[in-house]
């Protein structure tokens, strides 16, 4: 066509460091001021980072819960409802087992909190597909229902035999700094940073995530190319909401070995503001994550040491981020177009 | 092998509630020939498709692909068929690239990682063997309509289509883009592929369609070849009346200024400058056309005018007065009447029976109010005066907008807004996916205000419409205005070359 204009941009092969430099800069400054406090106490500076880590994890699951709904169109605010109540399931049937199984039990605690998970996405699926209900009100409906169940079972002074315990990823486990933060954790934290890549590999290289944006996007192109778009919508917030139920599980089986009345503590929301801020991609959640994490390992730290800042406000500093990134102040992204729209054939 | 590529037989679709919109249909397509399906919108064309395509299942019926009977269930069975669909509105994800939505659905793997690169290679191999150039690395929304159309035929030939759909293909294009389709669609049928063309425009048809066949109500009223048919012809048989095409109308008498737009800048949504520094009047009595292919600042300008909108800066007077920045009412008691771009976002509330509707911009003042309420008999007198002068097809005045047809919605909002006493109106693409019954019928009224001395505002991507109605042409690109001309010296080759932004 004569008129065809010449807009053709060369999109895949933009340059890395050019596209990533204000990442890049973050990253420099960061690594240079953690080699500063390292050299300044690095006992403290050591405890701080494994702290942020450990804090990370059920933010990223929860995140990636989120990136998994989304990317297909799903908005998905029961990811507090849905780790709060695997939490709960995870503690309990550990806690019931623990006599026939032993330390067993612990792992069968965490598969159950991972299906219970899953049961809740299957609830918001099909509220938010089959039902076509407001996919808000669907979300609450989770966390009421949460809320709820486990305040109802919720029997005081029980604990588990044992939580899940570090493993030493052997020599690695000894390097200075980098080896306390990353290779001395227990198994469900290890397992998280393991699905970080799975979840990318998923979305980025798959049919099923290039399935799962079109979806997102644009849902009846995909059905006029044979997509399943309510198969899609299912199968993602049900595989969301597990990875939401392990870091439930991650709460009461690795964290802290107890259930609490609602402690998963407003982390479900976090999560999201963590997805946004990640710009709804793994290794961007995981980097927020880290961030916020850092924020609430520094409250615990700055408990014990002698500066005049009263630690409280520092505390404040993860639901701030929250604040400014849900209004969308810092890191707004391009929702997917076809979010929080239910699909219908005709 | 057959003669056909395609065959449909004595096909019938009926809809929950009666609705028959396929009666007894039979349509055959020859190996290698364009043949356009011609009907007014509600004829039953698309409807005729989706049954092809597998989205509708027919009551009755059969359908024949390459001489044998197949059942066709779904999308994928169309496919795997061999038959493309290109839908009006394209079905591209905007921001994939044009290799990720040419591979969706008919993904190929290696390892079971997406295999990007021999898909890309796929696509180049089929631009080149079709002459059909398009970059897989770019990314879609970044596309001109064009070339995004082009994508969508690379997508069903990626698919090893043999039977090509094409819904309403040069809605989106400008004259010379569908010039340059039409040259796609020949190279097409000599490699073989055949071309099922669905259209309402009779130019086009006779241009193009190696035969034409016509739907109207549901049922084939007949098959022709192009020869010896004329465009009024083909009206006839779509509408089954002798129809006008050409609007009648005398010589415009332009009184005074009614409209002044003085160095006028809008932006969009995103903020991105729309419209860019344009000047200028409208006087009563006359009516201007704005040609320009859609998205060009066309939308923005119209919501300025009508105060849906606020200008980042220039002003606006009429009779004379500065014109407060987006206040609609301001307006309407100023005399504007406004029949928008977008019937279901701005013109009407779908949901509310045509009474509402009708009482919606003057509710708040007598006639329709009464005291603290409404005058719901005044309404309804209202309401029925225009069903009865705009011959609008309902069952009454209370049945909700939403089960109006397009045709039908537009002729009540232009209903609504021709009866209030007016100076200035505003018509948006006041035609677009109308019949040609319901085009004449609403041509004729905007003539009828421009005789009785109404400055007329319209604005248009149809170049027939501008050429039919305009006394005065304005031709926007890129938000400027770049030309302006009466219309005697205007004609389509040059307006089309001044739409697509060089200099003619």
């Amino acid at each position: 066509m004569a008129t065809a204009s010449p807009t053709i941009s060369q999109t895949e092969e933009k340059s890395f460091l050019r596209d990533n430099w204000i990442l890049l800069s973050v990253l420099g400054v960061t690594l240079i001021l953690i080699l500063y406090f390292y050299n300044q106490n690095a006992i403290v500076t050591t405890a701080v980072l494994a702290a942020a880590l450990r804090q990370s994890t059920p933010l990223v699951l929860g995140a990636m819960c989120g990136i998994l709904c989304e990317r297909s169109g799903i908005v998905n605010i029961g990811i507090e409802g849905t780790m709060l109540l695997s939490a709960f399931v995870g503690f309990i049937t550990s806690f019931l087992l623990q006599d026939a199984l032993g330390p067993g039990a612990i792992w069968v605690g965490v598969v159950i909190g991972v299906l219970s998970g899953g049961l809740m996405g299957l609830l918001l699926a099909w509220m938010s597909v089959t039902l076509r209900m407001d996919q808000i009100i669907g979300g609450t409906v989770i966390n009421i229902l949460a809320v709820g169940l486990t305040g109802y079972f919720y029997q005081q002074g029980l604990t588990a035999g044992d939580k899940l315990r570090a493993i030493p990823l052997g020599p690695l486990a000894d390097i200075p700094l980098i080896g306390r933060v990353f290779f001395d954790n227990p198994p469900l934290t290890y397992l998280t940073l393991l699905l970080i890549v799975l979840v990318h590999l998923l979305i980025y290289y798959t049919r099923w995530g290039l399935r799962t944006r079109a979806v997102g996007e644009h849902p009846r192109a995909a059905d006029t190319v044979g997509v399943n778009v309510y198969k899609i919508r299912y199968v993602n917030v049900i595989l969301g909401s597990c990875l939401a139920g392990l870091a439930g599980a991650y709460l009461t089986l690795e964290a802290v070995g107890s259930f609490e009345r609602l402690m998963t503590n407003g982390r479900g929301f976090i999560a999201l503001a963590v997805m946004l801020f990640g710009k709804r991609t793994p290794f961007g959640a995981w980097g927020a994550a880290l961030l916020f994490g850092f924020a609430t390992a520094l409250n615990t730290q700055l408990q014990f040491a002698d500066i005049n800042i009263p630690h409280q406000f520092v505390g404040l500093l993860p639901f701030v981020l929250t604040i400014l990134v849900v209004a969308g102040l810092v890191g707004r992204t391009r929702d997917p177009k076809a979010l929080g729209t239910a699909y219908s054939k005709e | 092998m057959s003669e056909f590529a395609l065959e449909v037989k004595n096909i019938t679709k009926r809809f929950p509630g009666g609705v028959i919109a396929n009666k007894d249909v039979n349509f055959a397509l020859r190996k290698g020939e364009i043949h356009a399906l011609l009907g007014e919108n509600g004829a039953g064309k698309s409807t005729l498709m989706n049954v092809i395509y597998g989205l509708y299942a027919p009551e009755e019926g059969e359908i024949w692909v390459d001489g044998q009977k197949t059942e066709i269930d779904n999308p994928n069975d169309a496919i795997r068929k061999g038959i493309g669909m290109v839908h009006q509105h394209f079905m591209l994800v905007p921001v994939f690239t044009v290799a990720e939505n040419i591979m969706l659905g008919a993904e190929e793997l290696q390892g079971g990682r997406l295999d990007i690169s021999s898909a890309r290679k796929k696509i180049r191999e089929l631009s080149r063997s079709y002459n059909l150039e398009v970059d897989p690395r770019a990314i879609v929304e970044d596309l001109p309509v064009g070339m995004q159309q082009r994508v969508e035929i690379v997508k069903a030939l990626y698919r090893d289509a043999k039977i090509l759909v094409l819904d309403e293909p040069t809605a989106v294009l400008t004259p010379q883009e569908a010039d340059d389709l039409f040259i796609v669609m020949r190279e097409l049928t000599e490699r073989g592929v055949s071309i099922i063309f669905i259209t309402h425009k009779l130019r086009e048809v006779l241009a193009v369609a190696d035969t034409i066949t016509v739907m109207r109500r549901g049922e084939v009223v007949g098959t022709t070849s192009p020869e010896g048919k004329s465009e009024s012809d083909l009206a006839a048989m779509m509408v089954g009346r002798e129809v006008l095409l050409r609007v009648e109308k005398e010589e415009a008498h332009p009184a005074q200024t009614v409209l002044e737009v003085k160095d006028l800048t809008v932006h969009d949504e995103r903020g991105l400058t729309a419209v860019k520094n344009i000047s200028f009047d409208l006087k009563a009595g006359e009516i201007l056309g704005i040609a320009g292919v859609q998205g060009n600042g066309q939308t923005e300008l119209a919501e300025v005018l009508t105060g849906i909108r606020a200008p980042e800066s220039g002003t606006i007077i009429i009779d004379g007065q500065k014109v407060p920045a987006g206040n609609p009412r301001y307006l309407f008691e100023h005399g504007m009447a406004h029949v928008p771009e977008d019937r279901h976002k701005h013109g009407l509330v779908l949901p509310y029976d045509l009474v509402e509707n009708v009482a919606l911009n003057t509710y708040y003042k007598p006639p329709f109010r009464k005291g603290l309420v409404r005058d719901e008999e005044a309404m309804l007198e209202a309401t029925t005066d225009i069903i009865e002068a705009f011959d609008v097809r309902t069952s009454g005045p209370f049945s909700q907008a939403s089960n109006l047809s397009g045709g039908n919605q537009q002729k009540v909002i232009v209903g609504r807004e021709l009866s209030r006493p007016i100076q200035f109106l505003v018509v948006n693409q006041p035609t677009r996916g109308l019949d040609v019954g319901s085009i004449e019928f609403i041509h004729r009224r905007i003539i009828e205000e421009r005789d009785k001395g109404v400055a007329v505002l319209l604005i248009s991507a149809e170049l027939d419409e501008i050429l039919g109605l305009a006394d005065r042409i304005l031709v926007m690109f890129h938000g400027e205005l770049v030309a302006e001309m009466p219309v005697a010296k205007a004609n389509k080759e040059k307006l089309g070359l001044l739409m697509a932004g060089s200099e003619a």
